[in-house]
């Protein structure tokens, strides 16, 4: 009595067969669920990432910056005191401050106050942003190397002039024939040599992004004249530690060791996205437990209905299942029997609602692609560990929906089933 | 063979309580033709469902092949019935969507018996009642009297101890009447144990011995009676 028995299938797809009508009508309240529940997270998951990417890539990213002047007198401080960043603090917030585990200094040109330097390749020349960064910071600029390389360490140690460019400053400087990566190009007078280009991954102002250089942020304090201080300081916390904490904390520091009072606010500003990170990941999750109560419901009603119909099955065949019993099926064969029987509606039924459902999705997923994209709603679909539960779900429901006729079936009573009528 | 003694039953409907079979004691021996008749109510139904293992008795002693039959689980029943015993039925209770040949089959599926040696076995009991060509025929094309010799061969394909008919010919025409009953005294013939029930004094005279029951009683005076006597 193995799963695997051509005359036990044979046999369901037969019966089945003789109820066209009634076994579609029982099979489409299942597929509908499915179709329902692969819809609905499909669309959520394409609003969760619309949403999403607009987010940096790194999304517990922390920035601290100087802010105004002191305006209360502290440990004989006066006031008006303006305080900078200054490139030994990031030692000191490494070794001095525990929920830290990544904090670089960063300067820029042009961003914050300046006008963008003149930046000349050839005969073609622009005004760009330029940004000071780091090895292996490319993901926290949510920017992706599209050829070349990114910085590295050698590059940061020797304060070598090198330049990663964007897509639109690579448009503008150069022609698609020249070589772009190992050519040199002048920002302000001082020769920098391409050695990568980028695309940025930020939803909404790539444009602005990929208007940017990005260079060695010890290049650009040397060049630019912003040896003595830094523009801002990029945190992330350790591994399970939140960036509101780490926040507080490396301020808390900085105001210690700037001798500023506690409650002067705004001397230093910071700001981080965890927490509206955790808010929108949070209504994303109740989007998807809401989808799948939904869903989990329609999948049930249409249990309910197979179990249904598996009811009036048996009622049909009491006489075939008493003659059974008579020839010698035990009272677990028959329900196996009945459990296969359901099972087989509801695996099919959902699994053609699953393939419709993720075919609907991939339309308007191209659909969305076709028009040229949207912020809201992005790459809907259906992973495959969803597919898997989903599968699951179904299964346990058939094996449920089944359980109660198949019992009823156990029960029928040979004599009276086979008593002629 | 079949060995019953002072076998009590007893129906409840609503607050009654009704006593059907009232003491039966009764031997088959193996090998036996033995035709079981009675008039309707007279219990030969529920004598018929115990001797079948489909139904437990309430007092008394059955024995079936040596083996006490009582208190049993579902499961045990299922195959005592599978081993010991082979069914016929009136209306032949054949599977409509399987043919003849996986009709005979069906038993050897629950002894979970090997497709191909199911197959082979049941075109083997199918050839001994003569419908050998028949064999892929679908019930609904198959006459009254084939029907019923698919059913004999399906009674008979797990080689069980004894056979139970109940009114075997209780739907078909005479002429196919002496067509099954021609092939269930050729079973006997090969030494099986068969009983009939049936209310065709006809039938019962082709039978070695005619059991009467009476009100849930084995009426005694009839049980001495040979088929000569009764004709």
């Amino acid at each position: 009595m193995t799963l695997i028995d051509t005359e036990k299938w044979r046999e369901i797809l037969t019966t089945l067969g003789q109820h066209k009508l009634r076994t579609s009508l029982t099979a489409f309240g299942v597929f509908w669920g499915i179709f329902m529940l692969s819809v609905l997270l499909g669309a959520a998951k394409g609003l969760e990432n619309g949403v999403m990417d607009g987010f940096p890539k790194v999304p517990n990213g922390v920035w601290v910056w100087s802010g105004s002047e002191t305006q209360i007198p502290y440990k004989g401080m006066a006031i008006g005191r303006r305080v900078t960043l200054r490139p030994e603090d990031v030692n000191d917030i490494a070794n001095n401050v525990d929920s830290v585990g990544f904090v670089q200094g960063l300067n820029s040109v042009g961003i914050w106050n300046g006008s963008p330097p003149y930046t000349v390749h050839e005969d073609k020349n622009g005004t760009f942003f330029v940004q000071g960064s780091h090895e292996g910071m490319a993901l926290m600029h949510s920017l992706e190397v599209t050829s070349g390389r990114y910085l590295n360490l050698i590059d940061m140690d020797e304060r070598r002039k090198v330049a990663v460019i964007g897509s639109r400053v690579k448009e503008q400087l150069f022609t698609d024939d020249d070589q772009v990566i190992g050519a040199d190009i002048t920002i302000n007078g001082i020769s920098f040599q391409v050695i990568g280009t980028f695309r940025s991954l930020s939803q909404g102002n790539s444009t602005q992004e990929e208007e940017k250089i990005f260079i060695p942020n010890a290049t650009l304090r040397y060049a630019f004249n912003q040896v003595g201080w830094l523009g801002s300081f990029m945190l992330i916390p350790k591994e399970g530690v939140d960036a509101a904490v780490v926040e507080r904390e490396v301020k808390e520091f900085l105001y210690e060791k700037n001798k500023i009072h506690p409650d002067d606010v705004g001397v230093l500003g910071s700001f981080n996205l965890q927490q509206e990170f955790d808010k929108i990941n949070g209504l994303f999750l109740g989007i998807t437990f809401f989808s799948w109560l939904v869903a989990i419901g329609t999948i049930m009603a249409g249990a309910i209905g197979v179990g249904n119909i598996m009811l009036i099955v048996v009622k049909e065949r009491t006489r075939e299942i008493g003659l059974r019993k008579a020839l010698g099926a035990t009272p677990a064969s028959i329900v196996i029997m009945i459990v296969q029987e359901a099972v087989l509606i509801t695996a099919v039924a959902g699994y053609l609602g699953l393939v419709a459902g993720v075919m609907i999705l991939e339309l308007v997923s191209a659909a969305v692609e076709a028009s040229g994209g949207n912020d809201m709603f992005q790459r809907p679909g259906v992973d495959f560990s969803t597919a898997v539960v989903a599968v699951v779900v179904l299964v346990v429901s058939g094996v449920l929906a089944a359980l109660l006729p198949a019992t009823k079936a156990a029960k029928v009573n040979p004599i009276v089933a086979l008593q002629d009528e | 063979m079949i060995k019953l003694n002072n076998i009590h039953k007893y129906y409840q409907t609503g607050e009654q309580s009704i006593h059907v079979l009232k003491g039966i004691d009764l031997h088959i021996k193996e090998g036996e033709l033995v035709s079981i008749m009675g008039s309707s109510g007279s219990g030969k139904s529920t004598l018929l469902n115990i001797l079948g293992v489909l139904d437990s008795h309430d007092a008394g002693h059955y024995h079936l092949a040596g083996q006490e039959i009582k208190h049993l689980k579902e499961r045990h029943a299922a195959h005592l019935r599978n081993a010991l015993i082979g069914f016929v039925f009136q209306s032949f209770n054949l599977l409509p969507f399987k043919n003849a040949l996986e009709n005979v089959a069906l038993p050897l599926y629950y002894q979970k018996m090997g497709r191909k040696e199911r197959n082979r076995r049941a075109a083997q009991y199918l050839e001994m009642v003569g419908l050998s060509d028949r064999a892929g025929h679908m019930p609904n094309q198959l006459s009254g009297g084939q029907k019923q010799r698919v059913a004999i061969a399906r009674a008979l394909v797990t080689q069980p101890k004894v056979i139970l008919a109940d009114e075997p010919t209780g739907a078909l025409d005479s002429q196919t009447t002496a067509e099954v009953m021609e092939v269930l005294k050729h079973f006997h013939g090969l030494g099986n144990t068969i009983v009939i029930v049936t209310h065709e004094q006809d039938i019962a005279n082709q039978t070695q011995r005619q059991i009467h029951l009476r009100d849930g009683l084995i009426d005694t005076a009839d049980a001495a009676m040979t088929p000569e006597v009764v004709v």
